[in-house]
């Protein structure tokens, strides 16, 4: 197997670039928090112009409105929205697409691309956030990411997928403010979508953990940053607490972490971009690493703020819920370690 | 691109590696300018982009040419000929780099003293002026390959009046000069792959030294600097090196297995995955001309990882209660995967100390990369002579 590209190239560098300005933008820290206290906690607005950048459509094929490009790009964006913790339905939209995806010969799957791509409409996979993903699903699914914003959903059922309205959508007290999760009732069984919805949901559980894992990069090299950052200006007995070496110690060893993750998180979104045989080990690759590196840095960037840290105020904490709620997502380290364990064969 | 390729068709057209002499297939590698693409021509290169580097690996190792055994000659080629390059006199890069890289002459690096460790600019080895030479005495410690090398890089004290990085002097010894004397220092393993070096009134002509006098701080810089880089070089297969080894011993035990063993197992795979990759992306960065300070992260990685695994190979093992081999041997290079789990434990140990100890690189990594404030001072306006030792 030839070496996978871990550079980025200059056209995901402009990508970025853009993604990042908007958001500087858009969901500073103070709005984010604003955000998501009131009783809208997805910005519509943001998404919106997401849309119309073509961020959320990078994997659509052109014929279906979207951009044609590939899941490298959505990792770019992934990893921007990360950084800024930003309360907009990407990871919901983007599991729905890469169900979808798999199931386009489907004439109402490829209307449902075509919806997402022009931004007319939501379809969020009606999965529970927190899986593990086996078995038949419930009338009613609990912990639906991004379900509040959805106007349909794709539903795994009797061995396909269906394309439904729900009865209701229950908002839940989350511990991720700025990703909610819903539970979401089903009566009507929709449309049933041509092709096998397990593979689908498969397709899904990879893209998605891929993308968190981009994530994942996004939220710890934030942390890093800004505990750098305060940790210069703050001084206790007449130094800069950066200056003293516990503390620079703990703070490379998280940079340290955060370039290994970085190169695992490249690896899986290259493998998913090339689809690869080699995405499923990636994936459990890039998941058990970056998730724990985000909660570290999360972790880290709240202590060593000291008092600030523990306040409402301070971002540190929106940061905190996000990778832990990253950390339980479409499988704990655990479980993506136990399936490698079966992919690399090092049985238990 | 196609001219690289041209070249090494073309050289290779000429000299079968199949019927050459490795050593003459070596040395007309180096004239070709195919040992180093990067190096200026007449020097082992050709003046190239590094990224072109690869192109010629690649296709040398698909003919079967013999390699030049990086392993035993690292000193030499990571951290000896970039200085050379940098610092030499044209005399000097001619005659020292083509048997480097062949590795006729092997190199070793008199850095460490006694007294002088991780703090390398507080050395005492003293270097005085005697006409065109420079007449050396003093003693190092913990001296690779010292009992194999027909060269050293040596750092020196050329001003004790002065503070101490401000004071130091860079040269090319001779070890087969009189006055070096090369004793054997035995280690946690066993063997002695590291020695003390006494020098003695060894005389060095003026031509050896690199850089100007008093300069030897930022000389040295430049070697350390290439050490680091130097860690990440080399291209490995997923599970290569020591997880390979330990997820071998793994399923050749069923027996030794426990739920807790598999879980640190696991972590250490995904962690030595991780590595790899981040040296993929290394050596991709390095490949486009921009290398990032990954390099230092890999080491600090590579160490941890290392001391790990081989931690955990041993509960994993057979029987690790045995060790292979403890008499006092002198190898001229470091047999990773040639020994016993027990050999590979204790080799480990000297994975975060050797080269600047990790806590040394978490510092430079805290205040080089992530811009944090040093520690205060107390030896930075003293003259060296006045510091306490
Ligand atoms: C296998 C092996 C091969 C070697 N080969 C060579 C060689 O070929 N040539 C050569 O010149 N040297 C060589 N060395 C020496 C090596 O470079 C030194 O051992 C190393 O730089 C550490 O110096 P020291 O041993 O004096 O430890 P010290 O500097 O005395 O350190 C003792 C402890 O204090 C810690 N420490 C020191 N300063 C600080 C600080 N500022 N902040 C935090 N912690 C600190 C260290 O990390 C260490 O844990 C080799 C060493 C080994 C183990």
């Amino acid at each position: 197997m030839s070496d996978p590209n871990l550079l980025t190239s200059d056209v995901e560098e402009a990508l970025r670039a853009g993604v990042r300005e908007l958001l500087a933008d858009k969901a500073d820290a103070a709005t984010v928090l604003g955000r998501v206290e009131s009783s809208t906690p997805s910005d519509l607005d943001l998404w919106r112009t997401l849309v119309d950048l073509g961020a959320t459509s990078l994997p659509i094929p052109e014929s279906l409105g979207g951009q044609g490009v590939s899941w490298r790009e959505a990792a770019v964006v992934a990893e921007e929205l990360g950084r800024a913790v930003a309360p907009v339905p990407f990871l919901g939209t983007m599991l729905a697409t890469a169900a979808l995806l798999t199931l386009s010969d489907d004439p109402h799957a490829q209307d449902a691309l075509k919806r997402m791509a022009s931004g007319e409409s939501v379809v969020v996979l009606a999965i529970p956030l927190s899986g593990p993903v086996d078995g038949p699903l419930a009338r009613t699914v609990r912990s639906v990411a991004d379900a509040g914003v959805a106007d349909q959903f794709l539903v795994p059922a009797d061995g396909g997928l269906h394309l439904v309205e729900a009865a209701s959508v229950q908002p839940v007290v989350s511990l991720d403010l700025t990703r909610p999760v819903w539970d979401v009732t089903f009566d009507d069984p929709g449309v049933r979508l041509t092709g096998s919805g397990e593979s689908a949901v498969d397709s899904a559980l990879l893209a998605g953990s891929a993308l968190l894992a981009a994530e994942q990069v996004g939220i710890a090299e934030w942390c890093l940053t800004t505990t750098v950052a305060y940790l210069k200006q703050r001084y206790q007995f007449g130094r800069p607490v950066g200056s003293f070496q516990a503390l620079k110690h703990r703070l490379a060893d998280l940079w340290q972490s955060i370039v290994l993750a970085r190169a695992a998180a490249l690896n899986a979104a290259d493998a998913l971009a090339t689809s690869n045989d080699d995405v499923r080990v990636a994936v459990a690759v890039a998941q058990s690493l970056c998730s724990t590196v985000a909660v570290r840095a999360a972790e880290e960037c709240v202590q060593l703020h000291g008092g600030i840290g523990m306040t409402w105020e301070h971002p540190a904490h929106l940061y905190l819920k996000r990778a832990k709620a990253d950390e339980l997502a479409l499988g704990t380290p655990g479980r993506h370690r136990a399936a490698l364990a079966s992919l690399v064969n090092l049985p238990g | 691109m196609t001219d690289v390729r041209g070249r090494v068709k073309a050289f290779l057209a000429e000299r079968d590696p199949a019927t050459t002499d490795r050593l003459d297939f070596l040395r007309a590698r180096f004239d070709a300018g195919l040992a180093w693409v990067h190096f200026p021509e007449g020097l082992g290169g050709l003046g190239l982009p590094r990224a072109q580097q690869e192109l010629v690996e690649a296709e040398l190792a698909a003919a079967g040419a013999p390699d030049n055994d990086p392993r035993r000659i690292g000193i030499g080629l990571g951290m000896a000929a970039p200085t050379i390059l940098a610092f030499g006199s044209d005399e000097l890069k001619q005659r020292l780099l083509r048997p480097l890289w062949t590795g006729e002459e092997v190199w070793c690096q008199l850095f460490s003293e006694p007294g002088a460790g991780s703090d390398l600019a507080a050395l005492g080895t003293r270097a005085r002026r005697d006409g065109d030479d420079w007449l050396v005495t003093g003693q190092k410690v913990w001296t690779s390959s010292a009992h194999t090398a027909r060269w050293a890089i040596l750092v020196t004290r050329t001003d004790p009046d002065v503070p101490k990085h401000a004071g130091m002097t860079y040269f090319v010894c001779d070890m087969t000069d009189p006055g070096v004397e090369v004793r054997p220092l035995r280690q946690i393993t066993g063997e002695a792959e590291f020695n003390e070096v006494f020098l003695t009134d060894v005389r060095i002509p003026d031509a050896h030294r690199l850089g100007e006098v008093g300069d030897g701080w930022r000389v040295a810089q430049t070697t350390l600097m290439n050490e680091r880089v130097a860690i990440g070089g080399r291209s490995i297969p997923r599970e290569g090196g020591m997880i390979g080894v330990v997820s071998d011993t793994w399923r050749a035990n069923p027996d030794r297995r426990t739920p807790e063993a598999h879980d640190r197992l696991l972590k250490l795979w995904v962690e030595a995955e991780a590595l790899r990759l981040a040296g993929i992306r290394l050596r991709q960065q390095l490949a486009n001309g921009a290398p990032g300070p990954e390099g230092s992260a890999m080491k600090l990685a590579f160490a941890r990882l290392a001391q790990e695994l081989s931690g955990l190979e041993l509960e994993i093992t057979d029987d690790g209660l045995r060790y292979d081999d403890w008499t006092l041997r002198r190898p001229d290079m470091v047999d990773f995967t040639g020994r016993d789990a027990g050999y590979r434990y204790l080799r480990a140990k000297g994975n975060s100390i050797e080269g600047g100890t990790s806590e040394i690189l978490r510092n430079i990594i805290a205040e080089r990369v992530l811009g944090l404030p040093s520690e205060p001072r107390v030896d930075k306006d003293v003259a060296w002579k006045d510091l306490p030792k």
